[in-house]
């Protein structure tokens, strides 16, 4: 797909950048020129301009949501959920996915050249928000030609996003779909994220962030960043289940190699992240996360922030053991959408898969989405 | 159910009856969604649900309700004062582990509450209790006594009584049995005790 004729070749897969015309103001008072926006579209827009559904990435997600992705190979990251006869058609709808700012997948990022340095941005790229990924979406919305979304879908720091659509832009979406979210990170949250961060920076090769110059890369700093959260993403059950206290090899090593399962599973998700993600890129995004608040720009009223998505149709899913995000942050959100007084609903899905179910197929959440998204459609006019 | 069979039901049609068009309306235990479905086709109100069951919540999505899953003894908290003009809790209250909090919450949510319940003064279940020694087992009451999810039973006076003790106004009364139409009653009128299988009530504040 080219720049310049972004939509109308998208009627089957279509991968874009775009430069946003206009600077991108940030929520810290810093302005960024000439941002670019990596996306991915998936089934083509219809005539009226009202099948288009934006999916939001999350922390180490990429626009890569279905078919195959570049890099690796695999299938994109929400194949379970995006794809023909699943609740996201592309048959019915106008997918699109983009790389948030902040990212390593295409977008501006601190792994971008600094258009007034001609050096890689590093530490001097601006601290980016949760709002801030959004605005930029919105641009790139606007320079696709379409005026209001049919759906904002997002899990766990793409339901932020979705929530901050909500908040922001109430008049350009139809509806909204948040899974395995939270809309304040918590202090066990931050407390989590602070040690990957710190794991980075402790990383000799991390070089203040300017290891691109150097030629090197924070690789052990990220795979433990890496570790650490992947561990959050999924439940006590879960790992038990899969790894319990299995051996590598027949016996004990007497030793610090990996003698467990669970620690070779580990090393493993760390190795191969690092091939695929920036260490700077995490630590932006899992600030953008720290620093999202989204009652704080109303008082420290949520319900204030949905004070004009009243006409909005809401679906809030969480999972039983996601203790990441667990449930009663979604029934906070809830809460708060009906003392707004918006179209709220909500289920909690039980799944002892942790906070990453929501990248997998559980069949209460298919039918769930499912529902809500074709009950929205047949409602904004088409099905 | 569907919206044929729903509308074919004697207690559903009589709360049909006694919803103004256009209504907020709160649905608490609104199962697979078709009194919802039924309010929001016939009498376009505007319509919520909460619901327990992840699987019924999931079934009332896709009929592209708005619905909630909850219960109405943790989750009414939720939902602001008078954000409705109708709270329904249908065949629900005696499974409830407060009713008398939750009768309350009902009127704090909404301007009216409409209520139904299976009446345990009906001659019938006093019949079996008195005759059989055992607990009764009737149209209203199917289900055995190990296995049922009703732990507060009451009768139509006991509910009157509560009703008096909350100081609530009772706007409405109508027994419902096999089947029939609604008829309105007296709840007063010892008589109607004996006669109704199941009460439905529609309660505002004083």
């Amino acid at each position: 797909m080219s720049i310049s004729d972004p939509v109308r070749s998208a009627a089957v897969d279509g991968e874009g950048l775009v430069r946003l015309a206009q600077p991108l103001r940030l929520e810290s008072g810093a302005r960024l020129d000439q941002v670019e926006i990596a996306y991915r579209t998936y089934g083509a827009l219809n005539a009226d301009k009202s099948n288009a559904v934006l999916v939001c990435h999350a922390l180490t997600g990429d626009q890569h949501v279905a078919g195959l992705h570049p890099a690796s190979g695999k299938s994109g990251w929400w194949s379970q959920t995006v794809g023909p006869g699943l609740p996201l058609d592309p048959a019915k709808h106008f997918i699109i996915c983009s790389n948030v700012i902040g990212g390593c997948m295409g977008s501006t990022g601190p792994s971008s050249i600094n258009p007034d340095t001609g050096k890689p941005w590093g530490l001097s790229f601006p601290v980016i928000t949760i709002a801030d990924m959004v605005r930029a979406q919105a641009m790139l919305i606007d320079q696709l030609g379409i005026d209001t979304l049919f759906a904002v879908v997002g899990g766990s720091m793409g339901g932020m996003q979705a929530m901050q659509w909500a908040a922001d832009y109430p008049e350009r979406v139809f509806s909204v779909v948040c899974l395995a979210a939270t809309t304040r990170h918590s202090a066990q949250n931050i407390a989590f994220h602070e040690v990957g961060r710190q794991a980075i920076m402790a990383d000799p090769n991390w070089c203040g962030g300017d290891y691109a110059a150097q030629g090197v890369r924070p690789e052990k700093g990220l795979a433990v960043a890496r570790m650490a959260a992947h561990i959050t993403y999924l439940s006590q059950p879960a790992l038990q289940r899969k790894f319990g206290r299995e051996l590598q090899r027949d016996g004990l090593s007497w030793g610090f190699d990996a003698d467990f399962q669970v620690e070779s599973y580990l090393r493993h998700q760390g190795s191969t992240f690092v091939d695929r993600f920036d260490a700077n890129s995490y630590l932006y995004i899992t600030r953008a996360i720290d620093y999202f608040d989204l009652a704080a720009g109303y008082g420290g009223v949520l319900a204030e922030a949905f004070r004009g998505a009243r006409q909005t149709r809401f679906c809030v899913l969480s999972f039983t053991s996601d203790w990441l995000y667990p449930t009663p942050e979604s029934r906070t959100i809830v809460r708060a959408l009906n003392a707004a007084g918006a179209r709220a609903s909500f289920v909690e899905i039980d799944s002892d898969k942790g906070h990453d179910a929501f990248l997998l197929d559980e069949p209460v959440m298919r039918s769930a989405l499912a529902g809500f998204i074709d009950a929205a459609g047949a409602a904004r006019g088409f099905s | 159910m569907s919206p044929a069979e729903a509308a074919r039901r004697e207690d559903f049609r009589a709360i049909l009856g006694l919803v103004k068009p256009g209504a907020r309306v709160l649905d608490i235990g609104c199962g697979e969604g078709a009194l919802l479905e039924l309010l929001t086709r016939d009498k376009g109100v505007d319509g919520r649900g909460l619901e327990i069951s992840p699987d019924n919540v999931a079934l009332c999505l896709a009929r592209g309700l708005a619905v909630v899953q909850g219960d109405a003894d943790h989750d009414l908290d939720d939902f602001p004062s008078r954000a409705f003009d109708y709270a329904v809790l249908s065949q629900t209250l005696q499974t409830v582990r407060q009713p008398r909090h939750v009768l309350s919450e009902l009127l704090r949510i909404a301007e009216r509450a409409i209520v139904s319940f299976p009446n345990f003064g009906h001659w019938r279940v006093r019949w079996s209790l008195m005759v059989g020694g055992r607990m009764p087992m009737t149209g209203a009451l199917p289900i055995p006594w190990w296995a049922t999810d009703n732990i507060h039973l009451c009768t139509l006076r006991d509910f009157t009584q509560l009703c008096q003790e909350l100081d609530l106004n009772i706007e409405a009364c109508a027994s419902l049995a096999d089947g029939r139409p609604a008829r309105a009653i007296d709840p007063m009128r010892p008589i109607e005790n004996w006669r109704a299988e199941q009460a439905l009530f529609m309660l505002s504040r004083k």
